[in-house]
């Protein structure tokens, strides 16, 4: 059996009386490209939200290489969604994928010349170099995205959970995000992205949750990404009398 | 003179410090919020301990003011209504409070609301402590030590403060506890308020908290720059204020924070990015079209 990256068992999230999600049961398999897909609303956002323990659920639990306690997730390399931060703050780029390396460093330890070495490599993967001493506000929107992502590989995890990384940003940068998650990959990396244009689901991911409050199919693109699937999640009422 | 000068400045340093990470927060209004609640923990601190000098009557400002932090969270998370009610609710509950303790139960002693809201700075001197054989300022002596704890404090917690800051989702999943670096901060902002405004009053001390870190917001692209610049500005506004207002016989408080509002007038109008360039080249941009 292949150990689960990440997985949940029986978890529930609701906010005060309305369940976001109900009862799931994910297996992310270590190595994988994973899509989670969805209608506004399903509880996308929800999901890695718990996976990443920063909502507690209701029921059920999840776990990030087997083990369900906080401390796994250093293994772990978010990327919130690119609204969720004060773009305003007096920080450079190079700065804010400097940040990526705190996770390694203790209390009261500051990075030292090898992080910034790891952090400057980081922007040239993501071509940002000539940026590092812009301030952020400065930035576009798929420049801004690029400096998250530059600050995932800096925190040099092995499992990256991104947030609608694609949302609002140019061609030219979703086409190197992708690369990059690609040879990630190849590198034996897992990712779970939430992800909202499903023409190119089967070009940018092996696997697939579709996702609308329950699963409705999980498993390998080619397998599960079937215009009856997609219609069910998106198309079809969900039956709600257990919302009630 | 010059010692007031001292005790203004030392202040200013304490305060601004905690100031900028207030405002990058987005937390200003909380420091409004706690700069007067502490009265409450000072007035019931007084209760019991009957002495005006007590140690203690910091502790109960600590505490209520933590209790401030922790009731505005509470209000706010319930998702009923939006942080700046919050504040105004708790806040005037509190203060309130305080008030009705004060005048009902403390008239004779010298717990005077005005000098609490104006402070009066020009009396620090005549409160007098030695250290060493020298004679200082009480409250000089005090703001120091409280301004060495805040440089430490912000020297050991500085990468978990600008992360939080910057990005408490991401801290949150990098293990770094924001709520704990949180209540630390709040924690030292109403132990330096209520230190802070036994020597020059809550107006000033608000002031102290926020203007020098917003002026320095207007300019600056990095923190460190950002946390030098506030202090620096705090400096100024200090000296210019204090001077000002010793020559015109005003309040040297209520002088500083004017003089604190004219710094930041003149920085956001005449700045590079400021708002009269910014005037001009729109202005520019609409006759070419």
């Amino acid at each position: 059996m292949t150990e689960y990256a990440i997985s949940t068992k029986n978890l529930s999230v609701a906010y005060s009386d309305k369940p976001v999600i109900w009862k799931l049961d994910i297996g992310v398999e270590t190595g994988s490209r994973t899509a989670i897909v969805g209608p506004n609303g399903a509880g996308k956002s929800t999901l890695i939200k718990a996976i990443m323990k920063l909502v507690k659920p209701v029921s059920g639990e999840s776990a990030v290489l087997g083990s369900t306690h906080k401390s796994a997730l250093k293994e772990v390399a978010y990327v919130p969604q690119k609204g969720e931060v004060n773009w305003d703050f007096p920080a450079t780029v190079f700065d804010v994928v400097l940040m990526g390396r705190y996770v390694h460093k203790g209390l009261f330890k500051r990075p030292n010349k090898k992080d910034k070495k790891i952090a400057l490599d980081a922007l040239e993967t993501m071509k940002m170099s000539q940026f590092k001493d812009r301030q952020i506000s400065e930035l576009s929107g798929g420049q801004r995205q690029r400096v998250f992502l530059a600050r995932a590989i800096a925190h040099d995890a092995n499992i990256y959970i991104m947030d609608e990384p694609l949302q609002g940003i140019d061609i030219t940068t979703e086409k190197l995000i992708i690369d990059t998650m690609k040879k990630l990959q190849a590198e034996g990396k897992t990712f779970l992205v939430v992800h909202h244009n499903l023409n190119t689901v089967p070009d940018y991911f092996n696997r697939v949750i579709i996702l609308n409050k329950e699963i409705i199919a999980a498993g390998p693109v080619e397998d599960v990404w079937t215009e009856d699937n997609i219609n069910a999640a998106y198309y079809e009422k969900s039956d709600e009398s257990w919302i009630s | 003179m010059i010692e007031v000068f001292a005790v203004l400045l030392v202040t200013a340093l304490a305060t601004s410090l905690l100031g900028v990470f207030l405002v990058l927060k987005g937390q200003a209004m909380t420091t409004d919020a706690i700069s007067h609640t502490i009265l409450l923990g000072i007035v019931l601190a007084f209760f019991i301990t009957a002495d005006l000098r007590s140690p203690l009557l910091i502790i109960g400002a600590a505490v209520i003011g933590l209790i401030t932090v922790y009731l505005i969270e509470l209000v706010t998370s319930s998702g009923m209504m939006k942080q700046d009610a919050a504040v105004g609710i708790v806040f005037t509950a509190l203060f309130a409070g305080a008030v009705i303790l004060v005048s009902r139960y403390a008239d004779d002693v010298h717990l005077d609301i005005d000098v609490v809201l104006m402070g009066q700075v020009l009396f620090a001197p005549l409160n007098r402590v030695d250290i060493l054989g020298v004679s200082l300022p009480y409250a000089l002596v005090q703001l120091t030590v409280i301004l060495i704890i805040n440089i430490l404090f912000i020297l050991m917690f500085y990468k978990e403060l600008k992360v939080t800051s910057f990005d408490p989702v991401y801290a949150a999943a990098a293990g770094i506890s924001t709520t704990l670096i949180y209540y630390l901060l709040m924690t030292l902002v109403s132990v330096t308020a209520v230190t802070a405004f036994d020597a020059v009053g809550s107006i000033l001390v608000i002031s102290f908290f926020v203007t020098p870190a917003i002026t320095a917001y207007l300019v600056t692209k990095r923190l460190s720059h950002m946390i030098w610049l506030t202090l620096l500005t705090a400096a100024f506004n200090s000296l210019a204020g204090c001077t000002f207002g010793y020559f015109t016989d005003i309040s040297i408080s209520g002088s500083v924070a004017s003089v604190s509002l004219l710094t930041f007038l003149a920085v956001f109008f005449c700045n590079k990015n400021g708002w009269i360039r910014k005037t001009l080249k729109s202005r520019r941009m609409l006759r070419k079209i």
